[in-house]
């Protein structure tokens, strides 16, 4: 059996930035991609709007992928790439399939899970008509387009106005195919407003929001579609269906965090952000294992990622060494429009601790209240606070005073 | 005219006019803001990111490496388009496409090989 202090499963800016905080912390670490290199979803994501924050420069996804890699490389880190994780012991062992070694079993100190998401497809939210061919999940076009060069279709209809359609939508249309509509259920994008901008606006591509899809129609290839606007119960009205022709939709209706290894184990997780619930250091209700990114809570921004997998990784790295005491902690909920924080637990103790929330809806001019034992430690004033946009703010630990509350004031 | 800044995740709403010579932009938190919104106002331009072809097959994404006017995107997407690299680019490397009174140079920003 091989033997390592940390070993990270999966390859993409999570898994990359844990592994070096791990390394960086004196751990021997091992990091296991399923994909033939690492970088993960960055690599289908050439435009612009990666590490703003974090590098202090606009670049593409492949671009800061690569940053990552070189620093992986220049690391006394093992990489396993076509190496997928099968499955996972509560003793902390992992076992791993890859064309190089076989079947492998690997005793790890401490885990960092950094396994991303999977896109929610037609049969995941119940895509009335037919099923011919020629639907795709967003990310699934980006993949054939960026990677592959191949356009999935001429005439395009999106559906959700996640961040990955509003891209998808943009690309189809300079490669030279025509984005006849997106279709939001909701009243409001769940995507940032700069990609409105840039993507649909930029283009003259309609949005239109409060709307979904009735019937899809075609066979064996998609022809068309009937959508209609919802109602306030958001059931769809047929009486105001309309047709359009079209021979690929798109759907960018949200993502799922992979954590089927899992399944079986003593995990405690949350049901709104389906990753495992964590503490400040990201170590999930399983000692020793720890989880960041994606597969912990979906993220807009992959700056916000790589801090968060640093966390995790030189948490991780402190684990195996036994200088992680465990000690006293106090819950962190949400209510009152914010849907989540995260860490939902932090240990008493010294220093500053960043909350991670997502609101409910849109709100304009609310102010963020944090409260524990009855004492407000934070009250923050934003001017507009989106579901498509993660939120932060910091606490001081040593005035925790009980479970801490996160809510919403307006 | 009224739009919203997209050279960050803030979204910030803008509000751009005439007053005299000067352009004013409020409702920017930032320095980047004004300057975006001042562009908006007079000449929109854009970052272009697409894919360029390898000889291999297979392809190579690149971004122009300064902002191009608006209206020429499409003309640009084209003009890349016709290219066709060697297996060996490498992200980093540069080159200039156009002819005649319209030339803009590419990055490469990511390839099959690049792992
Ligand atoms: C289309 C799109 C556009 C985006 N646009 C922006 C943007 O403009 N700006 C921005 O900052 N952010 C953007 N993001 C968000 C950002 O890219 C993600 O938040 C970030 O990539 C998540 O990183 P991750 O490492 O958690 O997951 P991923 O990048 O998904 O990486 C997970 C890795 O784990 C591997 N893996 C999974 N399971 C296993 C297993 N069992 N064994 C081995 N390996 C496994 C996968 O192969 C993958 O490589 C965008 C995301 C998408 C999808
Ligand atoms: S004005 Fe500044 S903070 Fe606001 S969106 Fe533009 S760049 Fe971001």
């Amino acid at each position: 059996m091989l033997r390592y202090d940390v070993v990270v499963i999966g390859g993409g800016p999570a898994g990359m930035a844990a592994a070096i905080a791990a390394c960086d912390s004196g751990a021997k670490t091992l990091i296991l991609e399923r994909d033939v290199r690492l970088g993960g979803i960055l690599n289908q994501c050439i435009h612009q709007g990666f590490g703003l924050h974090y590098f202090k420069e606009e670049m593409t996804g492949p671009e800061y992928a690569e940053r990552f890699r070189k620093e992986v490389k220049k690391r006394d880190i093992t990489v396993m790439t076509e190496a997928m994780a099968l499955s996972l012991g509560a003793d902390r062992t992992v076992t791993a399939l890859s064309p190089d070694t076989g079947l492998v079993k690997v005793q790890a100190g401490a885990i960092v899970l950094a396994m991303g998401c999977r896109e929610r497809t037609a049969g995941a939210i119940a895509l009335p008509g037919t099923r011919p061919a020629g639907i795709y999940t967003a990310g699934m076009a980006q993949k054939l387009c960026n990677i592959d060069g191949y356009l999935v279709g001429k005439e395009v209809v999106i559906l959700g106005s996640g961040d990955i359609g509003l891209i998808m939508a943009r690309r189809m249309t300079t490669e030279g195919a025509k984005v006849k509509l997106v279709l939001e259920l909701m009243p409001y994008s769940s995507g940032l407003k700069r990609n409105i901008v840039q993507c649909l606006d930029d283009y003259g591509i309609p949005i239109k929001y409060s709307h979904t899809i009735t019937r899809v129609v075609g066979n064996p290839r998609v022809e068309g579609l009937y959508y209609a606007p919802v109602g306030a119960d958001r059931k769809p009205v047929l009486s105001e269906e309309q047709y359009v022709s079209c021979d690929a939709l798109l759907l960018s209706v949200g993502l799922i965090p992979e954590n089927d290894l899992l399944n079986g184990l003593d995990v405690k997780m949350s049901a709104v952000t389906n990753g495992a619930t964590v503490d400040e250091n990201r170590m999930t209700s399983l000692e020793g294992v720890f989880s960041c990114g994606n597969v912990l809570h979906v993220h807009d921004l992959v700056d916000n990622v790589s801090e968060e997998a640093e966390i995790a990784g030189r948490a991780a790295a402190r684990y195996s060494k036994g200088e992680l005491p465990a000690g006293d902690s106090v819950s962190v909920s949400a209510c009152d429009g914010v849907r989540y924080a995260l860490p939902q637990r932090v240990n008493l103790g010294d220093g500053k601790v960043r909350l991670y929330f997502r609101v409910d809806n849109v709100y304009k001019d609310a102010r963020l209240v944090v409260e524990s034992g009855g004492n407000r430690l934070v009250g923050k004033k934003f001017q507009v606070l989106a579901p498509g946009e993660m939120g932060s703010v910091e606490i001081d630990r040593s005035a925790i005073c009980g479970d801490v509350t996160v809510r919403l004031e307006r | 005219m009224n739009t919203i800044c997209i050279m960050c995740p803030m979204g910030c709403g803008l509000t751009i006019e005439r007053v005299g010579d000067e352009i004013k932009v409020s409702g920017n938190t930032c320095k980047r803001g004004e300057v975006y919104g001042q562009a908006e106002f007079t000449h929109p331009t854009r970052t272009v990111t697409t894919l360029v072809r390898l000889e291999g097959g297979g392809v190579a994404s690149c971004k122009t490496a300064l902002p191009v006017p608006k209206e020429r995107i499409s003309e640009v997407v084209a003009a890349i388009g016709k290219l066709t690299l060697s297996d060996d680019a490498k992200i980093g490397d540069r080159l200039t496409v156009g002819d005649g009174e319209f030339v803009f140079e590419i990055v490469i920003t990511g390839t099959p090989s690049s792992c």
